[in-house]
């Protein structure tokens, strides 16, 4: 059996293609229904639709904990238990997560991910009204600035850390592909009236208890701008943890951009998976053009150098362990820092300081063991009895 | 729409929503306080910051942004 983790545009498009060369699948995934970042709770997009007609095995709300490439086997958490799955090729489709940056004031309950306060709006957090603030970079701020908008919200502006001269001829390349210009257009029409501001970032953020104001970097000039919410999004970060754990022949993992290269790069993991190469080969040249303009993403909204000297030395860092930046100093690797302050040691296992350390010193984040999340003591007692039989 | 007990505190949620949003919905800023005694609450709203930590019917360190409201349902802050 093939067996896919996750469920976005990725997995199922991997779950379809594989189905379609008359292989057996099933798909898992840590949330209640289909869909992945961009569709959940969309039960009417297509790719959710044809998944859900295709009649695949979904074991919805059932996380990968541990896994082993050798005797093929994934341990998975669910609510009511432990449950031990095998396959033959595994086709791993986690996804992404948002970058965070440290910045004084990020840790005010108000700051949020900017595709994360999206998730909550998209699962029903209401917006109506609120003053919200998108900085960060790239064009998720422009898609969930408009989402938020569309529900009501008063989008006071969007902050993009890139400089205009960078974004221009950005926008002449979109304009040579229909369908992302069509999508450009569309946001920018549903963003009329929302200042977009280049070459501005978020200094800080400031309030008693909870969020009340942003302090900007807008253009050079500092300004202080009131609100209740503030979204910020430094882009993604691929979730890697189960693609290092479950390295193996029989494991294809399906990287991830936008939800148009996912689709192709879940396809061809999907044709890969069932053998099909003839299949997963003619794909190339679409998915040479999706990875190439995903490349183009990257270089243009690169982070600024700037966005590393936000932090001070009180500003935390490791919000788990609340390590401030100060006692960072002197430490050479994650590690060390690990060690001697505890710094990604908490519960989120460095998800978010690790990759904010990787751009503030260049440290590589080398250290996830499984499992892979916190697991209840009852799963892990059910592998150590796996073992053992 | 299912009726929850938030610090003892009775709060209205919408059907089907995560006590993360019947919280925040309800102007909730304080889901867990940090070491250093700071109020937190959601930053990912997909179940990696691990900030948004409730007690829910007495199982502590459940992640608000992935549990569901039920009638009666206790969430300690
Ligand atoms: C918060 C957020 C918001 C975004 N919003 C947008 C947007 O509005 N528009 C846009 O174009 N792009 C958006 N993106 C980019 C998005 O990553 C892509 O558009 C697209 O969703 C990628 O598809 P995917 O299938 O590779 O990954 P995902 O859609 O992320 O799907 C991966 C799935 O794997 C599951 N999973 C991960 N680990 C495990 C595990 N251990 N066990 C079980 N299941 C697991 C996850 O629950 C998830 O459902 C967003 C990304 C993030 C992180
Ligand atoms: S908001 Fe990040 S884990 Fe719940």
């Amino acid at each position: 059996m093939i067996v896919v983790v996750g469920a976005g545009p990725a997995g199922i498009a991997a779950a379809l293609a594989a189905n379609e060369c008359g292989r057996a699948v099933t798909v898992i995934d840590e949330n209640p229904a289909p869909g992945g970042q961009i569709w959940r709770g969309d039960a009417d997009q297509r790719w959710v639709v044809r998944f859900r007609n295709s009649g695949i095995p979904l074991l919805a709300g059932a996380r990968v904990v541990w896994g082993d490439p050798v005797s093929r086997t994934l341990l998975l958490e669910l609510p009511d238990g432990a449950r031990q799955i095998e396959y033959e090729t595994l086709v791993i489709a986690t996804g992404s997560r948002e970058r965070f940056l440290p910045f004084p004031g990020w840790t005010l309950p108000g700051v949020f991910g900017a595709g994360g306060l999206q998730a909550l709006a998209k699962s029903g957090l209401p917006v109506q009204g609120k003053n919200i603030i998108v900085a960060g970079t790239g064009p998720l701020l422009l898609a969930v600035a408009a989402y938020l908008r569309g529900k009501g919200a008063n989008i006071r502006l969007i902050a993009e850390q890139t400089p205009a001269a960078s974004l221009w001829p950005f926008g002449w390349n979109l304009a040579k592909r229909p369908a992302k210009s069509l999508q450009g257009l569309r946001l920018a029409w549903d963003l009329a009236g929302v200042p977009y501001v280049p070459a501005s970032w978020v200094v800080s953020a400031n309030g008693e208890g909870r969020l009340q104001s942003v302090v900007l970097n807008r253009r050079g000039t500092v300004v202080t701008e009131e609100c209740d919410y503030l979204a910020i999004g430094f882009g993604l970060q691929p979730s890697t943890e189960l693609a290092t754990l479950l390295v193996g022949p029989d494991t294809l993992v399906a990287a991830t951009g936008d939800a148009e290269l996912a689709l192709l790069e879940g396809r061809a993991a999907g044709y890969r998976a069932a053998g099909n190469v003839p299949k997963a080969a003619a794909m190339d040249p679409d998915l040479r053009r999706a990875r190439a303009f995903a490349d183009e993403l990257d270089k243009t909204f690169a982070l600024r150098d700037e966005l590393r000297h936000l932090a001070d030395a009180d500003t935390i860092v490791c919000r788990c362990e609340d390590v401030p930046l100060g006692r960072l100093e002197g430490k050479d690797s994650f590690r060390d820092a690990k060690l001697h302050t505890r710094c990604g040691m908490g519960p989120c296992q460095g998800r978010i300081c690790g990759p904010a350390l990787n751009f503030l010193f260049g440290w590589p984040d080398t250290s996830q063991r499984p499992p892979i999340l916190p697991a209840r003591i009852g799963t892990l007692l059910a592998e150590d009895q796996g073992l053992r039989e | 729409m299912p009726e929850i007990r938030v610090d003892g505190m009775a709060v209205n949620a919408a059907e089907g929503v995560t006590v993360a949003i019947a919280l925040l919905s309800a102007g909730r800023n304080r889901f867990r306080t940090s070491l250093s005694g700071e109020p937190r609450a959601p930053l990912c709203g997909m179940g990696v910051c691990m900030e948004c930590r409730v007690t829910v019917d007495g199982q502590p360190h459940a992640l608000a942004c992935q549990v569901v409201v039920r009638e009666g349902m206790e969430v300690a802050t």
